[in-house]
């Protein structure tokens, strides 16, 4: 047997490595328009080589994955990665989603961010793709509390980089509750690691079979999985946890808010997902009953989640808002406890990765053109001075809504062939009753929003003059407490109306943001294919 | 807009017993009465502050949360009581944490990474990418604090300005001959000490992290007793950034290099040494080199940059 | 019930500080006290880690004869690993909360988390207006 791996095995490694390696390069650079490029080239590379990976696997027959050691030691004794098809796949998948979400909002990023500090955007940036390859990856489960803490800290600075007092207050909301879920995460793990004796997902599962069976510690080990899915929670704002989210996400700049809610809520999912299948298999997850914890919070998420949406004013929070209640479906398909609802979480997180942060990018296209007006009423008119960001936004939100074609039609068809499938007749009933009112309130918040930005702008030229004046003077005082360079400018900018032309890279981000929604609402057949395959490689 | 926000400041020199004085000096709301020449001098008057007069729901609120979160925190504690009852018994041999995993550590460290101290092995050699993870923590928090607190020349803050008249204070005030002759006699031992916690870190307790606080911790006190505009003779910002990422550039790419290999089946070529003797176990001195220089820069990093906003 | 709680009182000690940590993180106003509490539950785990490695008869997996090297000898030392990565993490995100900390505090001259959030309510709706 030839022990030299393939060489495009060694990607995943690769990419991770090289991730973080930029993040390292970047502070001899200082300078945020060729970290820019560097961190762009990075992503370009990472994305290409887990694309080949891809290929390769299905090439293969598309049947295996394969484990690597990190290291010259085997896997319980050393540090693992486990790659298949699903995992290049989604590793793919975040590279292109968070290469287009920087595109996106590079012009938003340079007037948010001080000049000095915009090299310090594209190294957090770097490391939180590395941190979000290594949870796809990694098959250690302190590794990744490891990588958890790491995308924490990269996440609450990607907030707080835009510096203004209201983004300060929402990192350190966001940086509280996630240190409780760090806190329950690795109490969790020390405590399955002394029951077990193992780090490794793939022996914790053998283990734990045996320990299942014997009955020994049956109580702890549903202690330990329910403390784990809680920490998962905090960290991915479902319903009870979500207190943090709609300021965290409304308030950063809107490349910030795409990569927050497009991925890094989705890299806690799929190591919640692991945790199902991997170290737990899901026969016991039902028989501990946490999928029925994790269903009730889900759907919990995805009504109140929609209602909070519907309150809300504020454009950004609105979309954000909206995030709480598209985690409750990914919640809600993993409580489902099925390989198809399981396959329609992961459609639900892909279509959710490639249709918010278009939202946020669109929104914060429009917001700009409207002179940076939040107020969903404030923007009327906006999208037919910028057609392509008000195109993008509707996109966005038939998608959302799940209209059939866009993205977001396809992972609700599957969620309710899961319920059939799951033969209880309460489970059935409470899925579809949830999936039609979700969808009835995600139509009551997104369509108005997307009837105002089209709606013709009325004549509000006098007041509106008025408004800035108002907003000038108390800025004028502001900048005398604070550094307040980003917002001085926007003060400045508001009074002149500068029309600032779409930039190359926002017109080609929105156009493959729609490209990709569309191929995700009609190609669904090989995807799904892919998705079902990838789950049963999973285990 | 010439009202004071926090009206208990008026109050300061009344009497207050020290238990209260300590609270509140606990609570942020005043320094303590020897350093009050040192205090930051900010013109309230300046600052339009709002005044606190609205009471918020989140106040209205504040005893059901209190209540709520303490019920929380009780069935936490029980919850997880629970669970601790049924672990294994404490201090026995036969529970399933003493596998063969940690056999095979024990049994076979010395000859699979040439380090005498198992548990630097480990980390350092078995574990190696969960340290390298570690590490970059580190980094990404040091840099998560110059976002935070460096100072932008270009964007003058009143604070800022409030504490350049702080550290002149100090400056200008009596020199502390003591505290000067004790850290100039203690700063090459503890510098010394810290070399050789980290220089032993595979033979002996110790290692780049333990080794790399003490050293930043020499630095500091350098820091504190000749003022910082002597340290940044030697040490600023730009050596700073040059040593932690070269230093951790350094540790990835040896790491990357013994991944490679390791995955590949591949031999290393890096010789593992004589057990036991100062150049052995591999990679593993030099990676806690990087990691002591890493530490030692952030330690001395965190400070600077807490206490004047830049390196 | 005695026999046990005489077996496992670094076990029990480690749940009630991890739960008086977590209890400040929940109610205390002030941030630092709130860094206070994340840091006790941080230590609580780390003294739950070290407890359970911990073998009677055993010493600290340093060896100073490195002739006899048996497994009876020594402590499992994963837990000791787990606890030095721990506290590195520990460090650091405690330092990016201090920072945060004293970013508010220069902003808002005040430490209390409820008042910051009132007086960050109140400058948004001044730039409102």
């Amino acid at each position: 047997m030839s022990h030299v791996l393939p060489f495009v095995f060694n990607f995943p490694s690769f990419s991770i490595l090289m991730t973080l390696m930029g993040g390292m390069v970047t502070p001899f650079i200082r300078n945020g328009r060729v970290a820019q490029k560097i961190n762009f080239g990075i992503i370009t590379v990472v994305g290409v080589m887990n694309a080949i990976l891809f290929g390769t696997l299905i090439a293969q027959g598309g049947d295996g994955t394969y484990t690597y050691m990190m290291g010259h030691f085997p896997a319980p004794w050393g540090n693992e990665l486990r790659a298949g098809p699903l995992e290049a796949f989604l590793a793919t998948c975040f590279c292109l989603v968070m290469a287009l979400s920087i595109l996106g909002g590079l012009k938003d990023i340079y007037e948010d961010v001080r000049p000095k500090k915009q090299y310090l955007y594209f190294l957090m940036m770097n490391l939180l793709l590395a941190s979000l390859l290594a949870l796809i990856y990694t098959n250690d489960l302190f590794n990744a509390y490891v990588f958890i803490e790491i995308n924490t800290i990269a996440a609450c600075a990607i907030v707080m980089i835009k510096s203004s007092g209201e983004t300060t207050v929402a990192t350190i909301r966001y940086f509280i509750m996630s240190c409780i879920g760090s806190g329950l995460f690795l109490f969790a793990t020390s405590m399955l690691y002394n029951i077990t004796g193992e780090l490794l997902m793939s022996s914790i599962q053998e283990k734990v079979i045996a320990i299942y069976q014997n009955g020994d510690y049956a109580i702890p080990l549903t202690i330990i999985i329910g403390m784990m899915v809680c920490a998962v929670a905090i960290k991915s704002a479902v319903w009870p946890f979500h207190s943090w989210l709609p300021n965290a996400h409304g308030s950063s700049t809107s490349s910030s808010s795409a990569i927050l809610s497009g991925l890094v809520l989705k890299g806690y999912l799929i190591l919640l997902m692991k945790l199902c299948y991997r170290m737990y298999t899901p026969q016991i997850m039902s028989e501990l009953r946490i999928n029925d914890v994790i269903i009730v919070f889900g759907i919990a998420g995805m009504i109140i989640g929609s209602i909070k949406a519907l309150k809300e004013h504020h454009i950004k929070r609105m979309i954000a808002y909206s995030s709480v209640a598209q985690i409750g479906y990914i919640f809600m398909g993993i409580g489902l406890g099925t390989d198809i609802g399981m396959m329609a979480a992961f459609y639900h997180m892909l279509a959710h990765a490639f249709t918010k942060p278009m939202l946020f990018l669109a929104a914060g296209s429009l917001v700009h053109r409207a002179g940076h007006k939040y107020e969903i009423k404030a923007l009327k008119g906006s999208a037919r001075e910028n057609p392509l960001a008000g195109i993008a936004f509707t996109v966005g939100s038939l998608s959302m809504i799940g209209i059939p074609c866009f993205a977001g039609f396809v992972p609700k068809v599957f969620f309710s062939t899961a319920a059939f499938q799951c033969g209880d007749w309460w489970r059935l009933t409470i899925v579809l009753i949830a999936l039609a009112v979700s969808t009835v309130l995600n139509a009551l918040y997104y369509l108005p929003a997307c009837v105002h930005i089209w709606s013709p702008k009325k004549e509000e030229v006098v007041h509106h003059g008025h408004a800035d004046a108002h907003g000038h003077d108390a800025h004028g005082h502001e900048e005398a407490i604070t550094e307040h360079a980003p917002e001085a400018m926007e003060v400045h900018e508001e009074h002149e109306h500068p029309k600032r032309p779409l930039g190359i890279s926002f017109i080609a981000s929105m156009v493959i943001f729609i490209a990709s929604n569309f191929a995700l609402g009609l190609a669904f057949t090989p995807i799904s294919e892919i998705l079902k395959i990838g789950v049963s490689l999973l285990g | 807009m010439t009202n004071n926000p926090n009206p208990e400041n008026k109050k300061t020199d009344q009497k207050l017993s020290p238990i209260r004085m300590l609270n509140k000096w606990v609570n942020g709301e005043e320094l303590p009465m020897e350093e009050k020449d040192f205090e930051l001098h900010l013109d309230m008057k300046e600052t339009n502050h709002p005044v606190l007069t609205v009471r918020d729901r989140a106040r209205k609120f504040r005893k059901v949360y209190v209540v709520f979160s303490i019920c929380i925190c009780v069935a936490l504690i029980s919850i997880m009581m629970i669970a601790t009852i049924q672990m294994p018994p404490f201090g026995e041999v036969d529970v399933p944490t003493n596998n063969e995993v940690s056999e095979k550590y024990i049994e076979d460290g010395l000859t699979d990474t040439g380090s005498a101290n198992i548990v630097a092995g480990m980390i350092l050699d078995y574990r190696a990418f969960d340290t390298l993870g570690e590490s970059t923590v580190l980094f990404i928090a040091v840099n998560a604090v110059i976002i935070l607190l460096k100072r932008d020349p270009d964007n003058p803050d009143l604070s800022e300005e409030a504490q350049d008249r702080r550290e002149e204070l100090i400056a200008q005030s009596k020199p502390n001959v003591i505290l000067k002759i004790m850290a100039s006699v203690l700063i090459p031992f503890i510098l010394l000490y810290g070399a050789y916690v980290v220089l032993n870190g595979h033979i002996s307790p110790g290692g780049g992290f333990s080794g790399g606080a003490i050293m930043g911790g020499a630095l500091i006190l350098f820091a504190s007793s000749y003022g910082f505009k002597k340290v940044s003779t030697f040490f600023n910002f730009k050596t700073f950034t040059g040593i932690t990422s070269t230093a951790l550039l350094v540790y990835a790419c040896s790491k990357a290099y013994s991944f490679f290999t390791g995955a590949n089946h591949l031999e290393s070529f890096i010789p593992k040494g004589i057990p036991g003797a100062i150049l052995s176990g591999g990679l593993i001195l030099p990676l806690n080199i990087c990691v002591g220089m890493i530490v030692a820069c952030t330690m001395y990093g965190f400070y600077s940059l807490f206490s004047r906003g830049d390196i | 019930m005695w026999d046990f709680i005489m077996n496992h009182y670094y076990e029990i000690a480690a749940v009630i500080l991890f739960g008086i940590g977590f209890m400040n993180l929940l109610v205390q106003r002030n941030l630092i006290k709130k860094l206070i509490g994340l840091n006790i539950m941080d230590t609580a785990i780390y003294l739950f880690l070290a407890a359970r490695g911990f073998v009677f008869g055993r010493i600290a997996p340093v060896p100073q004869d490195l002739t006899n090297l048996s497994a009876e000898t020594f402590i499992n030392p994963i837990p000791s690993g787990l606890v030095l990565t721990g506290i590195v993490v520990s460090v650091s995100t405690t330092a990016f909360g201090l920072a945060l900390a004293l970013k508010l505090y220069r902003r808002y001259r005040t430490l209390n988390l409820d008042e910051i959030l009132v007086l960050s309510k109140k400058e948004r709706e001044d730039k409102k207006q």
